[in-house]
C-alpha cells in the first residue's frame, strides 16, 4: 500500500482538489452528463440511418428483382411453344439474368423445380464463386412449392476464385413457371449490403467527431462558466475569512450590476451591519464596564461609613442595654453578609463584562487544598465536619490564577461543609500529564435528580424552604464556574439523594490547552454507599497520603 | 482638637464624602490620633504644609485634583507615609496608586479595625528609635539617623522603603518570601496582596541599585521572594 509515498501523496492532493473545487466537480459532472446525452442521440441517429438506408435499399431490390423476373417470364413466354426442350428454356432464362446481375453488382441462384426436394447445393445454377448456401434456409423453405415472391437479410459467402464481394446482403427469391415442362423454378438474387455499410461507417465516424468536438466544446464552456462564477465566490470566502479573523473593515469589490455584484453588495452590507452591531456591542460592554465601576464606587464609600459606624456601635455594646446591644450585634453581622453580597455581584458583574483577567502562575492544587482547609477550619470546627485532604506526594501544578483556584476551592469547600451533615468531607487533589482537578466529596444530604447541572445557577437553592445556614450569597458556585471557564476548565458536580455530593474542578495542565479527561472520576468509587450509612472506612479509596485536619 | 494628652500621631484624610471623613475623624480620635479633613483634591496640599501630618489617608476619586496626582505631589516633597483608600479593586488602579507613591491602600469597604491596623503599621517607627549601624551592599544604614549613604551621597528613601531595606539588610543570610515582608515591613497579619511588595521593591531598587536592570542590593530569589545582596 505503502509503496509508492509520492503516487499516495498525489492521489491525495488529486482528492484534496476533487474535494475543494466546485470548478473540477461541476466539470466533470457536465461532461459526462453531455456524454452520455451524445452518445444516445449518436446511437438513435445511426439507429435510424441505417434503417433507412435498408428500406430504401430493400424496396430498391426487390423491384428490380420484381423487374428482372417479370422480364423473364415475359421472354418465356413469348418463346414459340414448339421449343419446349426445358434444360434451353432454363438456359434462356437464366443467362440472361445472370449477364445483367453481373452488370449491376448482383448474384443469382436458380433453384430446381419447387416440391422436388432437390437441394441448393445440388443441380441449381448460380452466379460463378458463389457459395449458393448464402441463401437462407428459411426462404427456401418458403419457396418448397408455389409461393409469392419474399426477401430476408443474409450473409453473402464467397465459394471459390474468381470471389465475389462477401458481407452483408439482401436475397429476394421469386418463382417462375417453364412452359416447357409446367414446373415452377425459384430465382434467388442476392444483393450486397457493401455500400450501405460504407455510408453507414462514414455517418458513424462524422458523428463520432462530432461528438468528441462537442464534448470539449461543453468541458471549456462550462470550465469558463463556473470560473466566472467561482472567481468571486473564493474571493468573497477570503474575504469572509479576514472578516472572520477580526478584520472587520474588510470589503469586497463591486463591479457591474449582475448577481455577483449584488452578491458582493449584500456580503459587504452583511459585513457592514456586523461591524455595527459588534461596535455597538463592544460600546455596550463599555458601559457596562464603567457602571460597575461607578456601582462599585457608590455603593462602596457609603457602605465603608455605615461599616465604620456599625464598627464602633459593635465595639460600645457593652454600655447599652440588652435590646440594643443586640440590635448592634445584629447590624454587623448582616453588614459582614450585606459586604460579601456587593463583593459577589461585582465580580459577577465584571464576568458578564467580559472584564475578567487572569493572572497566571504555576499553581500547586495540593498547597491550594491545604491552605483551604487552614482557611475554613474555623467553619469545619463550628459544624463538626472533619476535612480531610487525600493527595499524591508529588505537587500537582496546573498554570492557573491562584487567587481564582483558590476562591473555586474555598467555595466548594465551604458548600460542602454546609452540607455535610456533620460528616467528614474528603478533597481529592490528582493530576496527570494533561490535567490537574481537584475534588470535593460530602456524605451529606446529597442533589436530586437533575440538581446537579442547577446548583451552578445564580441564588439557587436545592430547597427554597431550607434555611441557609453559613450565609452564603447564592452567588459563590456561579462564580467559581465563570472561574472555571476563564481557565478553560470544567466544574461539575455529582450527588445522589442521601449518599452526598462530589463537586469536580479539572484544569489544563497548559494555559489554553485543551482538557478531554479528568484524573479523578466525576461519580465517586463509593458512590454505591447506602443511604444513612456514615464515611466510608479510610482504606476505601486508595492514596498515597493522608492527613486527618 | 486635641483633646488626647498625648496624640500617638497626626492624620490627614483627603476625602470628599463628608460621612466617611468625619466617621474617619471619630475612629481615628478613639484609636488616639489627631486628625484633619481635606474635602479637596486641589486644596490638599495646603492642608499638607498647614497641618505636617504623619501619615495622609487619600481617596483616590477626588474633586478639583485625581488623588493620583495629589499622591505624587505629596511624594515630590516628603516621605510621609500614604495610604490609599480605593473603591476599586481593579489591578490597575492600584498599581498606578502604589507606583505613584502610595505606601498601601485599603480597598473599601473596610473594617475600622483593619485600617487603624494599616496607619500603626506605617507609624508605629515613631515610637522605637535603636542604634545601630548595618550595610548592605555598598550602601550603609543608620538606623537611629533614618538615613542610608553611599560613600559620601545620602540616598533619599520614604519610611516605607527605609524599612523594607533594614528587613533585609538585618538578616542578610535569609530569603523573605512576600508574605513575609508584608507582615514585618507592612503589619499585615493575613497574607494580602503581594503586588506591594513587587511595586515597593522597583521603587526601592530604582534609587539603590546602580543598575536597577541587573540589582545587586535587592536581589529577586526565583519562585521565592527576596533577599540582601552580598556585598
Amino acid at each position: 500500500m505503502a509503496a509508492d509515498p509520492t503516487l499516495a501523496g498525489a492521489v491525495r492532493r488529486g482528492l484534496t482538489f476533487w474535494r475543494r473545487s466546485i470548478q473540477a466537480r461541476v466539470v466533470a459532472s457536465t461532461v459526462l452528463l453531455a456524454a452520455v446525452v451524445v452518445a444516445a442521440v449518436g446511437w438513435l441517429l445511426v439507429q435510424q440511418t441505417q434503417e433507412g438506408l435498408l428500406e430504401n435499399r430493400v424496396d430498391a431490390v426487390v423491384a428490380e428483382a420484381a423487374n428482372e423476373t417479370a422480364d423473364a417470364s415475359t421472354q418465356l413466354a413469348q418463346v414459340p411453344g414448339t421449343d419446349n426442350d426445358a434444360g434451353t428454356q432454363l438456359r434462356d432464362l437464366y443467362e440472361p439474368i445472370e449477364d445483367r446481375g453481373a452488370a449491376r453488382g448482383f448474384a443469382v441462384v436458380l433453384a430446381g423445380p419447387a416440391g422436388s426436394g432437390v437441394p441448393l447445393t445440388n443441380g441449381s445454377r448460380s452466379t460463378p464463386g458463389l457459395d449458393v448456401t448464402s441463401v437462407p434456409e428459411s426462404l427456401q423453405e418458403h419457396f418448397s412449392g408455389p409461393a409469392e415472391p419474399a426477401w430476408t437479410y443474409a450473409s453473402i459467402r464467397a465459394a471459390e476464385l474468381p470471389a465475389i464481394s462477401e458481407g452483408p446482403g439482401i436475397v429476394v427469391g421469386s418463382q417462375v413457371k417453364l412452359p416447357a415442362n409446367g414446373e415452377t423454378y425459384t430465382l434467388y438474387y442476392l444483393f450486397s449490403l457493401d455500400e450501405d455499410a460504407e455510408t453507414l461507417t462514414l455517418v458513424t465516424r462524422a458523428l463520432l467527431t462530432a461528438a468528441g468536438l462537442l464534448l470539449v466544446l461543453v468541458a471549456g464552456l462550462t470550465w469558463l462558466v463556473t470560473r466566472q462564477v467561482v472567481t468571486p465566490v473564493r474571493l468573497a470566502r477570503r474575504v469572509a475569512e479576514r472578516l472572520a479573523a477580526g478584520e472587520l473593515q474588510e470589503r469586497l469589490r463591486v463591479s457591474g450590476e449582475d448577481d455577483l455584484a449584488r452578491l458582493a453588495m449584500s456580503f459587504n452590507q452583511m459585513a457592514s451591519n456586523l461591524q455595527k452591531q459588534i461596535r455597538q456591542l463592544e460600546e455596550l460592554s463599555r458601559v457596562q464596564r464603567r457602571f460597575v465601576s461607578d456601582v462599585s464606587h457608590e455603593l462602596r464609600t457609603p457602605l465603608t461609613t455605615v461599616r465604620m459606624a456599625g464598627d464602633v456601635l459593635h465595639d460600645a455594646r457593652r454600655d447599652f442595654d440588652p435590646a440594643t446591644a443586640r440590635a448592634a450585634e445584629l447590624l454587623q453581622k448582616e453588614l459582614d453578609r450585606f459586604e460579601t453580597l456587593l463583593a459577589d455581584l461585582l465580580e459577577i458583574s465584571r464576568f458578564d463584562a467580559g472584564a475578567a483577567q487572569l493572572d497566571i502562575d504555576n499553581v500547586d492544587l495540593v498547597d491550594v487544598a491545604r491552605r483551604v482547609v487552614d482557611i475554613t477550619r474555623a467553619l469545619a470546627d463550628q459544624r463538626g465536619v472533619a476535612v480531610l485532604v487525600r493527595a499524591p506526594r508529588h505537587p500537582c501544578l496546573a498554570e492557573a490564577d491562584v487567587r481564582r483556584v483558590e476562591r473555586i476551592v474555598r467555595n466548594l469547600v465551604t458548600n460542602a461543609i454546609d452540607h455535610a451533615e456533620s460528616r467528614d468531607v474528603v478533597i481529592r487533589v490528582e493530576a496527570d500529564e494533561s490535567a490537574a482537578a481537584i475534588a470535593v466529596r460530602d456524605y451529606g444530604v446529597g442533589l436530586g435528580p437533575g440538581e446537579s447541572a442547577m446548583v451552578f445557577n445564580r441564588f439557587w437553592r436545592a430547597d427554597p424552604a431550607r434555611a441557609r445556614t453559613s450565609g452564603g450569597t447564592g452567588l459563590g458556585l456561579s462564580i467559581s464556574l465563570e472561574d472555571t471557564h476563564l481557565h478553560g476548565g470544567w466544574l461539575q458536580a455529582w450527588g445522589r439523594p442521601g449518599a452526598g455530593a462530589q463537586f469536580r474542578l479539572t484544569l489544563p495542565r497548559r494555559a489554553g490547552g485543551l482538557l478531554r479527561q479528568s484524573p479523578i472520576p466525576l461519580v465517586p468509587s463509593d458512590s454505591e454507599v447506602p443511604s444513612g450509612s456514615v464515611v466510608p472506612s479510610d482504606s476505601a479509596v486508595p492514596s498515597d497520603s493522608e492527613e486527618r485536619v | 482638637m486635641t483633646a488626647e494628652l498625648t496624640p500617638k500621631g497626626r492624620v490627614l484624610v483627603v476625602d470628599d464624602d463628608a460621612s466617611l471623613a468625619e466617621m474617619l475623624t471619630i475612629v481615628l480620635r478613639q484609636e488616639g490620633f489627631e486628625s484633619r479633613v481635606c474635602a479637596r483634591g486641589d486644596l490638599a496640599m495646603e492642608a499638607f504644609w498647614e497641618f505636617r501630618p504623619d501619615l495622609v489617608l487619600l481617596d483616590l476619586m477626588l474633586p478639583g485634583k485625581d488623588g493620583i496626582d495629589v499622591c505624587r505631589e505629596i511624594r515630590e516633597e516628603s516621605g510621609v507615609p500614604i495610604v490609599m483608600l480605593t473603591a476599586k479593586g481593579d489591578t490597575v488602579d492600584v498599581v498606578v496608586g502604589l507606583e505613584s507613591g502610595a505606601d498601601d491602600y485599603v480597598v473599601k469597604p473596610f473594617k475600622a479595625k483593619e485600617l487603624v491596623a494599616r496607619i500603626r503599621a506605617r507609624v508605629r517607627r515613631l515610637d522605637a528609635p535603636t542604634h545601630e549601624a548595618l550595610t548592605i551592599g555598598d550602601l550603609s544604614i543608620d538606623v537611629a539617623g533614618h538615613s542610608v549613604t553611599r560613600g559620601d551621597l545620602s540616598v533619599n528613601l520614604t519610611p516605607l522603603e527605609f524599612d523594607l531595606l533594614l528587613c533585609l539588610a538585618r538578616k542578610p543570610w535569609q530569603v523573605f518570601t512576600r508574605e513575609v515582608l508584608l507582615e514585618q515591613v507592612w503589619g499585615y497579619r493575613h497574607a494580602a496582596d503581594t503586588r506591594l511588595v513587587n511595586v515597593h521593591v522597583q521603587r526601592l531598587r530604582s534609587k539603590v541599585e546602580h543598575d536597577p536592570e541587573n540589582p545587586e542590593i535587592v536581589v529577586t530569589v526565583r519562585g521565592v521572594g527576596y533577599k540582601a545582596g552580598s556585598s
